[in-house]
């Protein structure tokens, strides 16, 4: 075995949540206490958030061996055995090729592997090359010309054609122009954007400069959420470094281009996402969007043109002009071209970040990448997209991950989250989940935005208690066609979405909350009722006690009975009880 | 950038957000006093800058607890049961979502995502991020936070 030349620990917000600074600071102190000559090196997230914390161990010839769940405790082992014994500590180690092995990666080729506040290791890997070239040998309409060649379309969720909007505001001749770099990732259950800010900044920088110098912008802005303050420390480190490099600022490399960036940390609003609404915010206004022409490009930030992208559409880019548009375009389908990173959460096995290329089933992703489901449960949907987008199930999970493809079942491709559910996660509640969100994050501008989503939200609200009414689904889908209609911006236009296919692929579930009083899913506490099985009962009282409000007492037979009139459904019977005795039923009680 | 600078700055409208958040770091939350200050440095109404302040959920108006529990209401965490989570938080707290102990210790936030959707459910307390929280697990994290204090 050659011997290990780096140590990695994977320090982006889910490791460090997961224990990986604990398990960092006794790497180091094993370091200063001159037991091991190594450096240690942070590095961002490497997509498999299942195994952290992680500690990757580099050898000469660059192989890794990857260790998960790491303790501190286990830090001695590795050091003892694999560093200074050179044995791999077997029970340890986790497998990469189920997980990595389908997947391309071009925005997260530097995540999990360089220092992301190294601006030496990110030059190392080839950044700035691209930038590089650029100012030195190309035009701005040359760059515009490979970008469109490419492929690449927004990233956001919209997927509008770049280097097409890059060219509407390079159209423009004004005193000055703006590129923005939207990473006010709002939909909840998406992280990609938090990981390549925080994993691999100075990618991000490099592609807001490729876009300024495209355009003729000399000021940009990263709008990012304040909920990422550890993106906005790393980012604010690569600006510092770039600047000092001469890569920012005056003069760039040398060159006539001048071009620097300030961070604007949002305030926490989810429409905000909106381009003109992400415009008012950076102008110091409520974020409330605006009528559309003028657009942007035309009329944005203080009036003057403005380009805006999404984190990972600008991320992309820097890779295209270095390896050219051919390379880029060889990867995903006929319309969608390169490659998509999702965040893969819900009910999944290994829940993380991937980067698929366009194109791949969705089947491959959740059940190849993802191992399938939690505990072996059956699948039921996934639900892409958050708030903007729906549900696909079962029937539909061949279907490629395609902007065309995922439109035609009502779903999007979106900014990338992708929640897996199973057979106990109530499609009725997941549309009420996202229709509570949109309700409550809806600017107010638009009276169908506004009132609309809240009629739908008491409607859902009704049906989860088991006061549906027969007609409740046909006026639901109604209201939500007008208010897709009759809004102005993104999320009026999409915020139904959630509504419409789980009421097109799940309508049973529907009826049976409304019909039969039932939530099969067992989720709704209205319709569900707690009972004690006398037959397993072994009368052991564990959940009397367990019983917050004395619901639960022994009855004569020599088994406990639950009070269904003080019961609060609060589930720790359940939880408590050894022999699997309390059981959750849902329907009409039979007479 | 010069003093003279950063205070031509301060003044312009763009710093409105940037302005409340300093206050809001300072104090833990945005005063009337701060609005007064913010609306005086960049020339605007104090209705106009309240109305900042209550569009975007970053900002509170009340003083916060010692400790703010943050806990994530993302789709990962809904699905997997953060609802019970919060339900024995406020059971064990006695107070609901946005309100504050009576000893001060604790205020409870409700969070959009907090984008660790691998570790759901998930909650912060202060800066420290707890993943796979349980009803029971919360109760035991609480109580670390009650000695600490005692």
């Amino acid at each position: 075995m050659t011997p290990v030349h780096e140590v990695r620990v994977g320090l982006a917000t889910c490791g460090i949540a997961a224990g990986a600074q604990r398990v960092a600071d006794r790497l180091q102190q094993t370091a200063d206490a001159g037991r091991i000559d190594l450096p240690i090196k942070q590095v961002g997230c490497v997509g498999m958030c299942f195994n952290e914390p992680i500690v990757d161990l580099v050898d000469d010839s660059g192989r890794i061996t990857r260790y998960g769940h790491v303790t501190e405790a286990d830090v001695d082992r590795i050091v003892e055995e694999h560093v200074l014994g050179s044995r791999i500590v077997e029970d340890l180690q986790i497998d990469n090729e189920a997980f990595f092995g389908d997947q391309v990666r071009i925005v997260l080729e530097n995540c999990g592997v360089i220092d992301p506040e190294s601006l030496e290791e990110y030059r190392a890997q080839d950044g700035y090359v691209g930038l590089e070239k650029v100012l030195h040998e190309m035009t701005p309409d040359d760059v515009i010309e490979i970008v469109k060649a490419s492929g690449l379309r927004g990233r956001g969720g919209a997927g509008f054609p770049t280097g097409l909007k890059w060219s509407f505001a390079a159209k423009e001749t004004a005193s000055e122009k703006y590129v923005i770099c939207n990473a006010d990732e709002g939909d909840p259950g998406a992280f990609m954007d938090r990981s390549v800010l925080e994993g691999d900044p100075h990618r991000v920088l490099e592609g807001m400069a490729l876009a300024a110098y495209a355009i003729g912008a000399s000021h940009g802005y990263v709008y990012v959420r304040a909920e990422y303050p550890l993106a906005i420390r790393r980012l604010e480190k690569a600006l510092d470094d770039a600047r000092s490099a001469r890569l920012l600022g005056e003069g760039i490399l040398g060159t006539s281009f001048s071009f620097d960036i300030k961070i604007k940390a949002g305030a926490g609003a989810f429409v905000c996402g909106e381009e003109t609404a992400l415009i008012a915010s950076i102008e110091g206004r409520r974020g409330m969007p605006r009528k559309r022409p003028p657009y942007p490009a035309s009329s944005g930030l203080w009036g003057k043109p403005t380009n805006i992208n999404n984190v990972e559409t600008l991320a992309n880019v820097p890779w295209i002009l270095r390896h050219g548009a051919e390379a880029f375009a060889a990867h995903g389908t006929e319309t969608s071209k390169g490659t998509k990173v999702f965040a893969l959460a819900g009910k999944i096995t290994n829940s993380g970040l991937v980067e698929i290329p366009m194109g791949m089933p969705i089947r491959q992703i959740v059940f190849d990448i993802g191992g399938g489901i939690q505990d072996d449960r059956p699948f039921k949907a996934v639900q892409m997209g958050g708030p903007s987008g729906g549900c696909i199930p079962m029937s539909l999970v061949d279907t490629p991950v395609d902007y065309e493809a995922l439109k035609a079942t009502g779903a999007i491709v979106g900014s990338g989250g992708m929640i897996v559910l199973d057979d106990s996660t109530c499609m009725v509640d997941v549309a009420r989940y996202f229709l509570d969100f949109t309700q409550k994050e809806s600017c107010g501008k638009c009276t169908f935005c506004r009132v609309g989503t809240k009629r739908m939200l008491e409607t859902l609200e009704r049906i989860c208690a088991g006061d549906g009414h027969a007609d409740d689904l046909d006026k639901l889908i109604d209201l939500g066609k007008k208010i897709k209609q009759n809004s102005l911006c993104g999320l009026g236009q999409t915020a139904p979405n959630p509504v419409l296919t789980t009421t097109e692929y799940f309508r049973d579930e529907y009826e049976a909350h409304i019909v039969d009083q039932a939530c099969p899913a067992k989720v709704c506490k209205p319709l569900i009722r707690f009972h004690i099985d006398p037959g397993a009962c072994k009368n052991c009282g564990l959940c009397a006690k367990g019983c917050p409000v004395d619901a639960i007492a022994a009855a004569d037979g020599g088994y406990h009975v639950i009070d269904g009139e003080l019961c609060v459904k609060c589930g720790r019977c359940e939880q408590v009880c050894p022999f699997d005795a309390v059981e959750i039923l849902t329907g009409k009680v039979e007479a | 950038m010069g003093c003279e600078q950063a205070l031509l700055a301060s003044q312009s409208p763009g710093s409105v957000i940037p302005l409340l958040q300093e206050a809001q770091e300072n104090e833990g939350f945005v005063s009337e006093e701060a609005i007064e200050s913010v609306a005086r440095r960049t020339g605007m109404p104090c209705s106009t800058v309240y109305g900042v302040a209550t569009f975007y959920s970053q900002f509170r108006l009340k003083r916060p607890g010692r400790h703010t529990i943050r806990v994530c209401e993302g789709t990962a965490c809904h699905v997997l049961g953060v609802g019970a989570v919060l339900e024995r938080l406020t059971e064990e707290l006695g107070i609901p979502v946005g309100g504050t102990t009576a000893d001060g210790l604790f205020s409870i936030e409700s969070v959009r995502c907090l984008g660790c959707c691998s570790l759901a459910p998930a909650l912060m307390i202060d800066d420290e991020t707890y993943g796979r929280v349980t009803p029971d697990s919360v109760v035991e994290i609480l109580e670390s936070y009650r000695k600490e204090s005692s």
